[in-house]
């Protein structure tokens, strides 16, 4: 299991946890972040942050900071 | 019988087309306002064709119904009815993005606890299906147990069958509300402690609540969030209102449910998406969908290392071009119908102190407003179209990280780039900053942007001091490189002001940047002007009234309290001189009527004024009548040009190019003959003005977007303050070299 952040453009992996209670990670489980949901690693913006994943079906763009807060497994 | 109106309150995730649909339901006809001690506007629209009219209350989008911050709770309690003097909505109308159902359906959960009338416009219900997805709307419908109106509002397609299915609902709800059994997607277990929570916290009792002398009923969902939010604003709210007490009870109720439930995050977020896989049975057809190609394909070229960023660039000097480009013809005409209007006016009314009020007073200080009005309409137009395209979001995905540096975020970066052609408009375009701080920090910094108004100061002082050589074999004047650090002076006092302000008042956690990257689309035609529309309503009427107050004071300080008697006549003379009177005479008497004004000026408030700060500005190089332009330009930069003009005995109407200005200058000279300006005076001037907060208009937007007279405030004296050491380092060190 590694965070969000570690994965390579292209790869797809499964939400295993969002860590922390805090609003950040709640803003994260609102935008479908949660358990058991699939998520791609698309880019990373042109200075290496933020970085954009699919999750859901939707196309969000988070920062490093952030993608640590979600475990993922890669399969 | 006539009908009452009822309330519809409208909400959705961002991006799922609510500002549209908001557009398409009530037009223009929107009321706005502010809700008391937060930022958020309070968007009124008006739905007229039912019998009994209905109210449509815009809130802002959001993900869910957990406030974090108090514009938030105010949006929550908009639906709860928890808001002092108004009632809870008669209905609520949720937008969702047929595309993006599941998680759309988080905030739907939230809406259906709050047990009032829902109905749900399932929009982009075109998208959905050119991408194969196959909606059962029925059957959505009826696992909702609400009423499912597909629509696709950029089409205007669906919209009559909504507005009937508001009509029916509101008119059915208004006898029996809040009688069904509400949904309930978390465990019975947190009910049960809910419930309990809300009576004990009602037997708290005398704690003079809104001068309510016993615990109000606050609405079961807002002590369901005090509970589930840990350190939430609701939280944050009951302890400020009912103190430690209430706090305690919150937090035996969380260790009991933590025991039973397990950490209650996850419990939330896992019991809302496992009711909206329930809800979603059957509802979509075998297809998954497909993606959104036209999306993908352009983010690798918009975001790519290279393109992208090229493409970005294309794109800001695209916008600021147009801005100075195309203003230019408009400005003009704003200026030659205020020179008509004056003129006309001055035709009809004999000099005096009526004509000068409403020429120089009324007309000059409307005419100085409206004159900004094109390139707020230009700026908010391409705002409108980036964001309406999806293309903002990207840009803000782009420069990131550069702003991160500064304690910013790329949401900060296009308020800070349109405030170069004016702060105004730039400190409105902030509003699409969610996180307050960040909000506040760009909106102080935006005004240390060069914006088009310096301009004219800057190019009277370099034209007339400026030497015009050129260095590096003629590639680079000298002239360009000043009008170039005037600019860098602003940009690197705006970097350090925000990282200073992220590092101390502003100081928190640091704002995340979790933002979605919606589809491309075409940008809707109506929203982009409705925008336009409204940024210019809101600047002419709001700040305008207060503007023309201003301008209005420094006339009359300007006029006061000398006699014009002699003035008038020379006037009156000048105007009523035919070809009668030879040319020469007419010199003599326009000479004289100069000085008549100079020295009226000089005795007027406004001069006995600069001749009291003398002693101010002398350490700056200035004189008196440096000194009074800039306490006349107050209102705005440009008018210093105005003001030296009218002290120079050239009357009031000098342009920055006007040769006699520029003369004038060179030639001014103090009592023992040295001149007045030179390059460091000249560069002190500049620099005063880069720095300077002289613009009322700035301020009062600033005030009314903060919602606080704080920021402005403390923006003027810093600024202020900044300017005039700047000024007096930029002088002391010029006069050494």
């Amino acid at each position: 299991m590694i965070t969000l952040d570690r994965l390579v453009p292209g790869q797809v992996a499964q939400v295993v946890q969002v860590s922390g209670a805090d609003g950040i990670s709640m803003r994260l489980r609102e935008m479908g972040f949660v358990p058991g949901e699939m998520v791609s690693f698309l880019r990373s913006a042109p200075l290496g942050d933020p970085l954009k994943c699919l999750i859901q079906g939707s196309r969000v763009a988070l920062r490093g900071t952030e993608a640590r807060r979600v475990i993922v497994a890669v399969s | 019988m006539v009908q009452p109106t009822r309330r519809v309150a409208l909400v959705g995730n961002p991006n799922t087309g609510k500002s549209t649909l908001f557009g398409a339901l009530s037009g223009l006809a929107v009321r706005t306002g502010n809700y008391a001690g937060v930022t958020i506007e309070k968007k009124i629209g008006r739905l007229g064709r039912a019998q009994s009219p209905i109210e449509l209350i815009d809130l802002p989008g959001t993900y869910s119904l957990s406030p974090r911050s108090p514009d938030e709770l105010v949006a929550v309690e908009v639906l709860t009815g928890d808001v002092a003097g108004e009632p809870p909505p008669d209905a609520i109308l949720c937008v969702i993005n047929a595309t993006l159902l599941r998680r759309n359906l988080f905030l739907v959960s939230q809406l259906l606890e709050l047990n009032r009338p829902v109905i749900i416009a399932l929009n982009m219900i075109d998208a959905a299906r050119s991408r194969g997805l196959k909606i059962d709307v029925a059957r959505l419908s009826t696992n909702l147990g609400v009423r499912v109106v597909p629509i696709a509002a950029t089409k205007r397609e669906g919209l009559s069958e909504l507005v009937d299915a508001l009509v029916q609902t509101v008119e059915s709800t208004t006898a029996a509300k809040e009688s069904t059994t509400p949904v309930q997607p978390l465990p019975n277990e947190f009910y049960r402690v809910r419930d309990r929570v809300s009576a004990e916290l009602s037997r708290l009792g005398d704690v003079g609540y809104r001068g309510q002398t016993t615990f109000p009923p606050i609405s079961r969902y807002l002590v369901e969030r005090a509970i589930l939010d840990i350190g939430g604003e609701t939280e944050k709210w009951l302890l400020r209102n009912f103190g430690q007490s209430a706090i305690a009870i919150i937090t035996t109720a969380r260790d009991e449910l933590t025991l039973s439930l397990g950490e209650l995050s996850d419990v939330e977020c896992q019991h809302r998406y496992a009711w909206a896989a329930q809800v979603m049975d059957g509802v979509l057809g075998d297809s998954p969908g497909k993606p959104h190609a036209v999306t993908d394909w352009l983010d690798t070229i918009l975001t790519n290392r290279v393109f992208g960023l090229l493409f970005f660039a294309a794109m800001m000097f695209l916008v600021f071009q147009c801005i100075y480009a195309w203003s230019g013809i408009p400005m003009d005409a704003i200026g030659t119908a205020q020179a008509w209007l004056g003129d006309g006016v001055s035709a009809l009314i004999s000099p005096g102190v009526l004509r000068s009020l409403i020429v120089d007073g009324v007309i000059g200080g409307v005419g100085g407003v409206l004159v900004f009005l094109p390139q707020i309409a230009i700026l908010f137009f391409f705002l409108a179209v980036l964001e309406d395209s999806g293309y903002m979001a990207r840009a803000a995905f782009l420069v990131d990280r550069v702003m991160s540096w500064f304690g910013l975020s790329g949401k900060s970066f296009l308020p800070l780039m349109s405030s170069f052609a004016c702060a105004i408009p730039g400190v409105m375009a902030a509003r699409v900053i969610e996180n307050n701080r960040d909000r506040f920090a760009t909106i102080f910094v935006a005004p240390f942007m060069s914006c088009s108004a310096r301009l004219p100061v800057y190019l009277l002082l370099i034209t007339a001091f400026v030497p015009a050589t050129t260095l590096w074999g003629g590639w680079v004047s000298l002239s360009g490189l000043v009008l170039m650090s005037m600019y860098l002076v602003g940009i690197v006092v705006g970097i350090v002001t925000a990282w200073t302000l992220k590092k101390t008042i502003l100081r928190g956690e640091t704002a995340p940047l979790v933002m979605e990257l919606p589809e491309y689309q075409w940008p809707d035609y109506r929203v982009v002007m409705i925008r336009v529309y409204e940024a210019c309503k809101a600047f002419v009427i709001r700040a305008g009234t207060l503007i023309f107050s201003a301008s209005i004071l420094i006339w009359a300080a300007g006029y006061l309290p000398g006699d014009h008697t002699r003035q008038h006549e020379l006037q009156t003379q000048l105007e009523s001189a035919g070809d009668a009177v030879p040319a020469s005479e007419t010199a003599v008497w326009s000479r004289e009527l100069k000085t008549e004004s100079a020295r009226l000026l000089e005795q007027s408030l406004l001069g006995q004024l600069g001749h009291a700060i003398e002693p101010a500005v002398r350490p700056l190089g200035w004189d008196w009548r440096i000194g009074v332009g800039a306490i006349a330009s107050f209102p705005a930069r440009e008018v210093i040009i105005a003001t030296l003009g009218t002290v120079y005995s050239l009357g009031g109407d000098v342009d920055e190019t006007d040769e006699g200005l520029i003369d004038a200058l060179r030639r001014s000279r103090w009592p023992d003959g040295r001149p007045v300006y030179n390059v460091p005076v000249a560069l002190s001037i500049m620099v005063f003005f880069a720095l300077c907060a002289q613009c009322v208009s700035t301020l009062l937007v600033m005030r009314r977007e903060t919602n606080s007279w704080v920021w402005p405030l403390m923006s003027f004296t810093y600024m202020t303050t900044l300017a005039y050491l700047g000024a007096l380092v930029t002088y002391q060190i010029g006069i050494r070299l």
